[in-house]
C-alpha cells in the first residue's frame, strides 16, 4: 500500500471471516443473461463501513456508483437502503441474513472503506442471502483517492461476474463526439467519459469538426475523422498525453471511417477519390499501405473480426448498403446481409460471434444484431434515427447514437437480447459513441 | 470594369468583414498563419461578373435524389451555366462541396457526398472548366442548410455547392 497509483489494486481478502459453510450449499444463485431476464434479482447494498472517519465521505458513494451500475443493467434490482432492516456496522462481523431475507433481498453486497492521506484501501464482499453464503471470496482494493470511481466500477465488475458468470464492463470509459450549437452549423467535439457518463473530458477543442472517434484495443489510443485541414483526414490520438497525428493521407483525397486492427498495429479505413470509396489497409510501424477493395461504389464503415483475418464492412456494390465479410489477406467479399433494407456501420463483437450493423427499412432505422454468417439477424432498437453501435467490452450490451426528428442526439444502449433500453446521460447532445476495453 | 478592379473595389469596402466563404468552406478549419480566415469579395448580385451574381443568379447548387449522385436535367443546365461563367473568370479557384440528408448514417453519407461532388466535378471538367482548379469535399450529413425532419429539407440538404473564391 505504498505505491501511490491510480490504479486500484485488486487483492484477496487475507483471513476472512466468513467461510461460506457448505452445509447449507443450495443451487447458488446465479444470473442467466443471454436467456433475457424477466424478472430483476433483488439485491441490497448499504453504506459501505467507514473504517475511518477521513473513509467516511466516499462510504455512501462508493455504494451508489456500484448500485447505479448494477441496477442499470436491468437484470438487477436495488432494494433501497430506506427499506432495510439490517445494519452492517463492522465489515468482518458475521451478516444476519434473516434481517435481508425479511425484506426478499437475494444478494447482499457488503464493504467498507479507510482513507489515509491520499491513499483508499476499499473491500467488499457478496452474499448469496437465501443460502446463507458468500460468494467468491471477499476482496480488497488499494489506491489513490482519486481512483476512487474506478474502485466501484471494479467492485461492480466482481459482482456482475460472480452472478452471471461473465465477464463485466464497468470499469471502461467511451469515446464520443460533444455536440453543441445551431444544427446547421453544429460545433462537434472529441470527448471521453467513464462507461456511467461521468468524468467528462474533451480531447479536442471544437475548432474543427470531428467524427466518429474509435478506441484502440488497448484503450490508450484513439482514431477519429477530422476537417482540420477543410478536408476530412484520420487522426491518431493518445489519450493520455492527447498528442495527435495526422495519419493515411494523401493529397486529393477524403479519408474517413478508421478503425484499430485488434493487434493495434494497423488501422483499416476509407478513402474517396473521384466519388469512389474504396477501403485501405496501413500499418502505423512501416507507414505501408494496402488497397483491400477497388470499386466504383461505396466501400466503408470496416470492422476488424477479432481474431484480426477478416474485416466486415458495407458496401452499396449491389446497388443498395449491404454487409460483407472478407479476408484482410484479400479475396472475393462475402455478403451477409439478406434482409430487406439498408445495413450500414457492421460492428463485430468482442466474441466474435455477432455482427451488430444499423438497418434503414420503411422509413425507420434501428440497431441489430446477426450471426456472421449473416443468420439470426434480430432488430433490437428502432427509431427516426439509430446508428453507430459500439459493444461492451464482453459484448452484452449495445451503445449508439439516437436522434428523434427536429431533435438533438443522444447516446442510448441496449442490451442483445433487446432488454433495458436506456439513455446513457452525457452534458449535452452526443454522437458516435466508442467503448474502450475494460480498463488494465 | 475588369472584375480584377472591381473585386478589389468591393474588398476593401468590406475590408472588415471577416470570412466570406459563404458556407464555411475549407479554409475556415486551418490553423495559424491568418487563422484560416480568406476573404472573398461577393460583389453585387445584379453584376455579372460578381461571385455573388455566380452564387444567386445562375445558382450555385445543384440537388440529388436519395442515395444517387446522379445529376437532373435542371442540375445538368444549372452546371453548364456555371462553366460558361467559370471559364470566363480561370483565376478563380473551385471547391466543390458534397452533402447528402440525415436519413442515412455518417460514415456512408461522407462518401456519398464525395461521390456527389466528383460527379459535379466530373461534368464541369468535360465542359472545359481546368481540373487544376477544382478541389472538392464531403460534409455527408454534417452541415445541412435546412434544419427540419421533414421531406422537403431532405431534398435541399442532398446538393453539391461550387464554391468560387480569388
Amino acid at each position: 500500500m505504498t505505491s501511490f497509483s491510480r490504479r486500484p489494486v485488486l487483492g484477496l481478502l487475507a483471513g476472512f471471516a466468513l467461510a461460506p459453510s457448505t452445509a447449507f450449499a443450495q443451487t447458488p444463485l446465479r444470473i442467466e443473461i443471454t436467456e433475457g431476464v424477466i424478472e430483476p434479482v433483488a439485491y441490497a447494498i448499504p453504506d459501505f463501513v467507514a473504517e475511518n472517519g477521513a473513509g467516511a465521505q466516499y462510504a455512501q458513494s462508493l455504494a451508489r456508483v456500484i448500485a447505479n451500475n448494477l441496477t442499470g443493467t436491468g437484470l438487477l434490482r436495488e432494494i433501497p437502503p430506506t427499506a432495510h432492516i439490517g445494519r452492517i456496522t463492522s465489515f468482518d462481523s458475521p451478516v444476519q441474513f434473516s434481517d435481508w431475507r425479511a425484506i426478499n433481498a437475494r444478494a447482499l453486497i457488503t464493504g467498507a472503506v479507510r482513507v489515509s492521506g491520499q491513499q483508499i484501501t476499499v473491500k467488499f464482499r457478496l452474499f448469496d442471502v437465501v443460502s446463507g453464503q458468500q460468494l467468491g471470496d471477499g476482496l480488497q482494493l488499494d489506491g489513490s483517492t482519486d481512483a476512487w470511481r474506478r474502485m466501484a466500477h471494479r467492485v461492480s465488475d466482481q459482482v456482475y461476474q460472480r452472478l452471471t458468470g461473465e465477464t463485466g464492463y464497468f470499469d471502461s470509459r467511451v469515446v464520443f463526439i460533444a455536440e453543441s450549437g445551431a444544427r446547421n452549423n453544429r460545433r462537434k467535439q472529441v470527448a471521453i467519459m467513464d462507461q456511467d457518463g461521468e468524468n467528462t473530458q474533451y480531447l479536442t477543442d471544437g475548432t474543427a469538426l470531428t467524427f466518429a472517434p474509435r478506441f484502440s484495443p488497448t484503450g490508450d489510443r484513439i482514431l477519429f475523422t477530422s476537417y482540420e485541414t477543410g478536408f476530412p483526414r484520420i487522426y491518431l490520438m493518445d489519450v493520455a498525453s492527447r498528442r495527435r497525428q495526422m495519419i493515411g493521407d494523401q493529397p486529393g483525397t477524403m479519408t474517413f471511417a478508421p478503425r484499430f486492427s485488434p493487434d493495434g498495429q494497423s488501422v483499416v479505413y476509407s478513402l474517396s477519390v473521384d466519388g469512389r470509396t474504396d477501403l485501405f489497409l496501413l500499418n502505423l510501424t512501416s507507414g505501408q499501405r494496402w488497397q483491400l477493395t477497388a470499386t466504383n461504389t461505396i466501400d466503408t464503415a470496416p470492422s476488424f473480426s477479432p481474431d484480426g483475418t477478416s474485416v466486415v464492412f458495407e458496401s452499396d456494390r449491389s446497388g443498395q448498403s449491404q454487409l460483407y465479410v472478407m479476408p484482410i489477406t484479400g479475396g472475393e467479399p462475402m455478403r451477409i446481409s439478406q434482409g430487406q433494407g439498408r445495413y450500414s456501420t457492421p460492428v463485430w463483437s468482442p466474441r466474435g460471434d455477432l455482427v451488430a450493423f444499423t438497418k434503414q427499412h420503411n422509413g425507420r432505422f434501428h440497431i441489430g444484431v446477426m450471426r456472421v454468417d449473416g443468420s439470426n439477424e434480430r432488430l433490437l432498437t428502432a427509431s427516426y434515427l439509430d446508428e453507430g453501435p459500439t459493444w461492451s467490452p464482453n459484448g452484452r450490451v449495445i451503445m449508439f447514437t439516437r436522434e428523434q426528428a427536429g431533435g438533438d442526439p443522444s447516446l442510448m444502449s441496449v442490451d442483445i437480447t433487446g432488454r433495458n433500453l436506456r439513455r446513457v446521460l452525457t452534458p449535452g447532445p452526443a454522437s458516435d459513441p466508442s467503448w474502450s476495453p475494460l480498463l488494465p | 470594369m475588369t472584375f480584377l478592379s472591381k473585386a478589389t473595389l468591393v474588398a476593401a469596402a468590406l475590408a472588415l468583414a471577416a470570412c466570406n466563404n459563404p458556407r464555411g468552406g475549407a479554409d475556415d478549419y486551418q490553423y495559424g498563419g491568418t487563422g484560416g480566415i480568406s476573404s472573398t469579395a461577393l460583389g453585387d448580385p445584379s453584376d455579372p461578373t460578381s461571385i455573388a451574381y455566380f452564387n444567386t443568379t445562375i445558382g450555385d447548387t445543384v440537388q440529388f435524389t436519395v442515395n444517387s449522385s446522379e445529376l437532373s436535367n435542371q442540375g445538368t443546365i444549372i452546371l453548364r451555366t456555371q462553366a460558361v461563367w467559370l471559364n470566363r473568370y480561370p483565376q478563380l479557384s473551385i471547391l466543390i462541396e458534397g452533402h447528402a440528408d440525415e436519413r442515412g448514417t455518417r460514415e456512408y453519407n461522407v462518401a456519398l457526398g464525395a461521390q456527389r461532388a466528383a460527379r459535379v466535378q466530373q461534368f464541369l471538367i468535360s465542359e472545359g472548366v481546368s481540373a487544376q482548379r477544382i478541389r472538392t469535399v464531403s460534409y455527408g450529413k454534417e452541415r445541412p442548410i435546412e434544419v427540419c425532419a421533414v421531406q422537403r429539407c431532405w431534398d435541399l440538404n442532398r446538393r453539391a455547392a461550387t464554391v468560387v473564391s480569388n
